[in-house]
């Protein structure tokens, strides 16, 4: 830890992960291109629990972000010699399983001694989801209203969207590596920041800002010139691009910057599209531990690649965890086909009128058909306007539906318009698609109460 | 005049479920009053009318310059229930920089709103 010109203490928490599938190098270059004193890494979107959900079924040592072990790996020397420590929710659908990989690693490289694994559980309420409806939680669907039992059947997994109290246990109980399942993202660089300063946790103003810190880094580089679209031409070294670090302070103010000699840019407007990303009702950001007022957001710069965030606000949560449930939902599968100039746009608007009606004759039954045409309307719809005569157009054909027979058959009917088409096609190396099962996402809420985190120190 | 947001904004959007969501930001500060005063949900609402199946809601954060839109129905089902190609809302927001508005002459010089360039065509 160190301390500001005034003598303050600061603490640095650096964004090594935005998802599961992000930049292998950034945990790393995060460790190493400064002094930092925690490592934030977030693996979990809103389908990945059902997905390592599958794949614990197949495997019970399985059911967590692999990519973790290999990022623990390349940043071990800072963490068991330079005392960084690492929070991350790639415990997934086994926080176990996942500190048991850790620990393998720790003990190959010799640094098991220097190493305490913090594991958070009791998030993961598929095993008493029967319990739960019979208790008269209904679990309903927080978009539809429609009761679980509707679909309960077909659930993969369920997971309570826990807060920052248990990581903040675990670092107390000196974890230098911190594993959780399905806690909120937002809570993993939180609880470091109310660990350290002290916060209580009915210091709503300070926990606000701590949940703003962790939505402004959640996403590693979007707000450090990632898919930055302000005055984009100018970013520079995007190959190169330094990923967000969290400088708080104990008032709840924090700066976010990144390490010297890395690319990207750190602006009031780079900082301003991160916070405005995935935003509901700015006026309640709604966590498990506190609701955060975006509007009460002061933003300012604060030298080179630094913005200070200060004065927001915050008031008590509800007496709600959002649920974070997974079902099977039938199966579907888009194939494309590529149609060059001369009339790219017609002979391709031909290929999908022919598609339909050979699917039409063979009476397969889809719940939804969908066409876009890429290069033309496929991202913007009507709103681009009339195409320009362009070089190419992409036929993009999506079906989606119950009975996977007839999602089967219909790979079977694109690719085939290579020969029997339109004229002036390619781009069918791939073959044809393939078919994938659907697992949808369904976000209810349950009380509180019911939900009892856990939080175990490995030695 | 006519002044088109990608002139006087950027933008980003996200998702959630089947609603996209696309945060506006004032280029300049003193441009956000005007896109308080002519980027309404109306006008919004009619941007989108043939892309989105759901309402719209609208929201304002002053504080950075910005604005808040909600885009129901937006995404095919939202998810890995979606067929599209965006099927996560994410250039959500540059369909938003598309839209032109009728500024009064006045008003626009006044706040030096860069006017629409019609390209050309042939």
């Amino acid at each position: 830890m160190t301390t500001d010109k005034n003598g303050g203490k600061i603490v640095r928490i650096a964004s090594g992960q935005g998802f599961w599938g992000d930049w292998l190098e950034a945990p790393r270059r995060q460790v190493e291109g400064g002094d930092v004193d925690y490592l934030m890494l977030d693996y979990l979107a809103e389908v990945t629990m059902s997905i390592l959900q599958k794949q614990k079924e197949r495997d019970p040592k399985m059911g967590y972000a692999r990519d973790f072990v290999g990022a623990i790996e390349s940043v071990l020397p800072a963490v068991a010699k330079r005392g960084v420590r690492v929070i991350a929710n790639a415990g997934g659908v086994n926080p176990p399983a996942c500190a048991d990989a850790i620990r393998g690693v720790a003990q190959k490289n010799g640094v098991s001694d220097a190493i305490k694994i913090g594991v958070v559980t009791g998030d993961d309420l598929l095993p008493r989801i029967d319990e739960l409806i019979a208790a008269g939680h209904p679990l309903a669907n927080m978009e539809t209203g429609e009761a679980l039992s509707t679909v309960r059947d077909r659930v993969l997994s369920a997971n309570a969207y826990i807060g920052s109290t248990p990581i903040v246990e675990a670092l107390s109980r000196s974890a230098n590596i911190v594993i959780t399942g399905r806690s909120t993202d937002t809570a993993l660089t939180m609880a470091p920041l109310r660990f350290e300063f002290g916060w209580a946790d009915n210091d709503w103003d300070k926990l606000a800002s701590g949940i703003i810190a962790g939505h402004t880094i959640e996403c590693g580089a979007q707000c450090s010139g990632g898919n930055c679209l302000y005055d984009w031409q100018s970013i520079p070294d995007l190959a190169n691009v330094g990923y967000p670090i969290v400088e708080g302070h104990a008032d709840g103010s924090f700066v976010i910057y990144k390490h010297p000699n890395t690319g990207g840019r750190i602006s009031v407007p780079s900082v301003t599209e991160q916070l405005v990303y995935e935003m509901g009702d700015p006026n309640s950001y709604i966590t498990p531990d506190v609701i955060a007022d975006f509007t009460t957001i002061h933003l300012e710069a604060a030298g080179e690649n630094r913005v200070r965030l200060f004065g927001i606000k915050g008031r008590p949560p509800t007496d709600k965890l959002k649920v974070s449930i997974a079902y099977r939902a039938g199966f579907k599968a888009v194939g494309t086909l590529v149609y060059s100039w001369p009339d790219a746009y017609p002979k391709a608007q031909l290929a999908d009128r022919v598609l339909r009606e050979r699917l039409d004759n063979l009476g397969l039954k889809f719940d939804h058909i969908m066409t876009e045409f890429v290069g033309v309307s496929a991202t913007h719809g009507p709103l681009a306007g009339e195409p320009h005569d362009p070089p190419e157009v992409q036929l993009r054909f999506g079906v989606r539906g119950e009975n996977k027979a007839d999602i089967e058959r219909f790979t079977r009917e694109i690719v085939p318009l290579v020969l029997n088409g339109p004229p002036s096609v390619t781009g069918f190396a791939g073959g044809r698609p393939k078919v994938e099962e659907i697992v949808a996402y369904w976000p209810a809420l349950v009380d509180k109460t019911v939900v009892q985190t856990n939080v175990e120190v490995l030695t | 005049m006519k002044v088109r947001l990608l002139d006087v904004a950027h933008a980003r959007s996200g998702d959630k479920g089947d609603t996209a969501n696309v945060g506006l930001i004032a280029l300049k500060p003193e441009w956000f009053p005007f896109l308080q005063k002519y980027v309404t949900l109306d006008r919004v609402g009619a941007h989108f009318k043939d892309v989105i199946t759901g309402p719209v809601e609208r929201y304002e954060l002053p504080n950075l310059n910005a604005l808040n839109f909600l885009l129901h129905g937006a995404l095919d089902g939202g998810g890995t229930l979606s067929l599209k190609t965006d099927a996560q809302g994410k250039v959500f927001s540059t369909a938003m920089l598309r839209m032109v508005l009728d500024v009064p002459d006045g008003e626009a010089t006044a706040l030096k709103l860069p006017a629409l360039k019609l390209p050309d065509r042939q």
